[in-house]
């Protein structure tokens, strides 16, 4: 008797507990925080993971034309004859020279805005904001700038090099020049960007530092160098990737410089094959198959930095 | 004596003129260089918007065009040079606002209430996250971030499979078009501000958050031990001390919305449509068989920038402050 009744309160004691637990888990700001981060967390993750998932999905069946896709048989047929396909070859080819083109010239352009402009100049404040300006622009609208910049007889580009007695040359109508033409113009619009970034590093160095490095005897391109660069390594690494994921999703300049799906092949990369087999073709599985490919690049690219933000601390 | 002062003159010029700083010199000379390679396109852009067909190909890009008699006036006041041309006109800006000012409602409707909704909801998320621990908060933030870098191509196929085939709001929400001022087609530009709402949620959250994490955490656990609720800190602390980042915030993401193309493109998809939005029709005007006509272009990339550009020159410390830390 006395045993079953000791069972039973040591029984009710764990109830207890076990409520109490459960009464301060749900007090716990855990519980109470969650419907503020859930609800934006659900929408998000519907519309990114829902959509990369059922993208890969889509990517494993024939769905074609109009109509809604079926998933009887599902097999990765859509990806061989993307490995098969020379466009899928030649547009990977532009994509690469674009990223790194484009992400080396834009960061060391961008570096050595920062460092002009690191300085005690007048105006400082204005001329950051006109470097800056292009970035706040869409690109559709700095594609139209930048078509008639290039066009071939009256061209600012053509005029310009016309006065040293070069070309004309015709910038986006020959193969060969029109990838460095687009990203030339992309390098236009983003160096700006580069700049801000190592501005916020540069600005977040003491200045005794670059003192010391001076009283050291170190000349001024030495003590950047040496002593500013290395710290600037954050800010690089964080622009370069924010270049680079642009670089390879980068649909909208051109499309809008060519008005059409079809840009020339000298500058087709795999963003505008995708759209264009999607959207001017309705081969929606075999761009939904090109999609993940360019996806698993692009992750490529942000897992090292999530886990290198991660170690540094700064996630 | 007066001799002796000119030669003193001209010697302290010569000791100072490397004072003057052929360093400095350069320094401005290379800022000067660049702010040329930065404007140039825009300049040359905005001078050809003001110029006629035949202009346009006739004169320099980057000379502006002058009304008849201006350009007489100045070109006979300047000796031996005739820079300035006439052939002036404001009919393409005309011309552009006609095509353009649906898109700019269209936008304009669609932008406004995404962004508010953005930045709402990114601000809940950054300040739900700062109430759990990190072990939790890890996992979650994580895919909040890979959010922000996903190509959209890699959702773009399923996204118009949603709204066709899933969720077609022309037939679900039927007896909403029915209402006055209201067309069927106005059921995509909701899909369209849908969408950016979604896809616009991590960057948001994640600039609140980098705000969120300098707030001191004092005034916050104080209220706590006073008993307030989660809600009340919400609403009385932190909202009121986050203004300036919801100025930053709203500003980056009306112009990442207002500038979006490839959304538009997808879900909307001709620029004849009456609910296409500014920068789905600047993409295709002023083109026929006979070639671009450039100053109708130029015209309207200013005027589709407009807003944006407004917003730039007013609030150009917060857009770079977004960028920055986005």
């Amino acid at each position: 008797m006395a045993r079953s009744q000791e069972t039973v309160s040591a029984g009710g004691e764990f109830d207890r507990d076990w409520e109490s637990r459960l009464r301060v888990f749900a007090k716990s700001d855990f519980v109470r925080g969650f419907p503020y981060w859930f609800v934006p967390f659900t929408i998000m993750g519907i519309a990114v993971y829902g959509g990369i998932g059922w993208n890969v999905l889509l990517s494993l069946t024939d769905y074609e034309g109009f109509g809604e896709p079926s998933f009887s048989s599902l097999d990765f047929e859509m990806y061989s004859q993307a490995l098969a396909d020379p466009a899928v070859y030649l547009t990977a080819k532009n994509t690469f020279v674009l990223l790194i083109a484009f992400t080396t010239v834009s960061l060391v352009l961008g570096l050595f805005l920062a460092v002009l402009l690191d300085r005690d100049i007048r105006f400082r404040g204005k001329i950051q904001t006109i470097y800056l300006l292009p970035m706040a622009l869409s690109f559709v609208v700095t594609a139209q700038f930048w078509l008639w910049m290039y066009n071939v007889n009256n061209g600012l580009v053509n005029t310009v090099l016309g006065l040293v007695n070069l070309g004309p040359y015709n910038w986006i109508g020959n193969p060969q020049l029109v990838l460095g033409s687009v990203v030339f113009a992309l390098i236009w619009q983003f160096s700006g960007y580069c700049m801000v970034v190592f501005l916020a590093g540069l600005q977040s160095i003491p200045d005794d530092q670059f003192e010391a490095a001076k009283m050291d005897g170190a000349n001024i391109y030495k003590a950047y160098w040496r002593v500013i660069l290395p710290q600037l390594k954050s800010s690089s690494v964080s622009a370069a990737v924010v270049l680079m994921i642009f670089a390879l999703k980068t649909f909208t300049f051109l499309f809008a410089m060519f008005g059409q799906y079809r840009v020339p092949n000298g500058t087709d990369i795999l963003a505008t094959l995708m759209v264009r087999e999607a959207f001017k073709f309705q081969h929606w599985a075999y761009a939904a198959a090109i999609a993940t490919i360019l996806l698993v690049m692009s992750l490529v690219v942000i897992a090292p930095y999530l886990y290198y933000q991660h170690k540094q601390g700064s996630l | 004596m007066s001799n002796r002062q000119n030669q003193f003159d001209g010697d302290s010029i010569a000791q100072r003129l490397p004072a003057i700083d052929l360093r400095r010199l350069s320094l401005y000379l290379l800022i000067a260089g660049f702010f040329a390679f930065f404007v140039a396109p825009i300049w040359t852009g905005l001078v050809t918007s003001f110029k006629t067909s035949e202009a346009v190909t006739a004169t320099t890009p980057f000379v502006p065009a002058l009304p008849g008699g201006l350009a007489g006036l100045l070109n006979f006041v300047i000796p031996f040079w005739d820079p300035f041309s006439t052939g002036f006109t404001t009919a393409k800006w005309g011309r552009a606002l006609g095509h353009l000012s649906r898109g700019f409602v269209n936008s304009m409707a669609m932008a406004v209430p995404a962004t508010i909704l953005d930045v709402l909801l990114g601000s809940m998320a950054a300040y739900g996250l700062t109430m759990i621990d990190w072990k939790r908060k890890l996992p979650i933030l994580v895919l909040f971030l890979i959010g922000i870098f996903i190509p959209l191509q890699a959702v773009l196929v399923p996204l118009s499979d949603f709204w066709t085939n899933i969720l077609p709001l022309e037939e679900v929400l039927a007896p909403v078009w029915a209402l006055p001022m209201l067309q069927v087609e106005h059921a995509r530009l909701l899909e369209l501000m849908i969408t950016h709402v979604a896809y616009g949620i991590p960057i948001c959250m994640l600039l609140f958050r980098s705000y969120y994490n300098t707030i001191s955490t004092e005034l916050v656990e104080a209220a706590k031990m006073d008993g307030a609720s989660i809600t009340k800190i919400y609403t009385r602390i932190v909202l009121p001390l986050s203004k300036p980042m919801i100025g930053v915030v709203l500003i980056y993401q009306f112009t990442q919305i207002w500038n979006e193309f490839l959304f538009s493109l997808t879900l909307i998809g001709s620029s004849s449509s009456p609910v296409a939005t500014i920068t789905l029709i600047l993409s295709g005007m002023g083109a026929d068989i006979s070639g671009v006509d450039f100053g109708l272009r130029m015209a309207g990339a200013f005027l589709a920038a407009m807003p944006t550009l407004i917003i730039y020159v007013l609030f150009a410390e917060q857009f770079a402050k977004g960028l920055a830390e986005g």
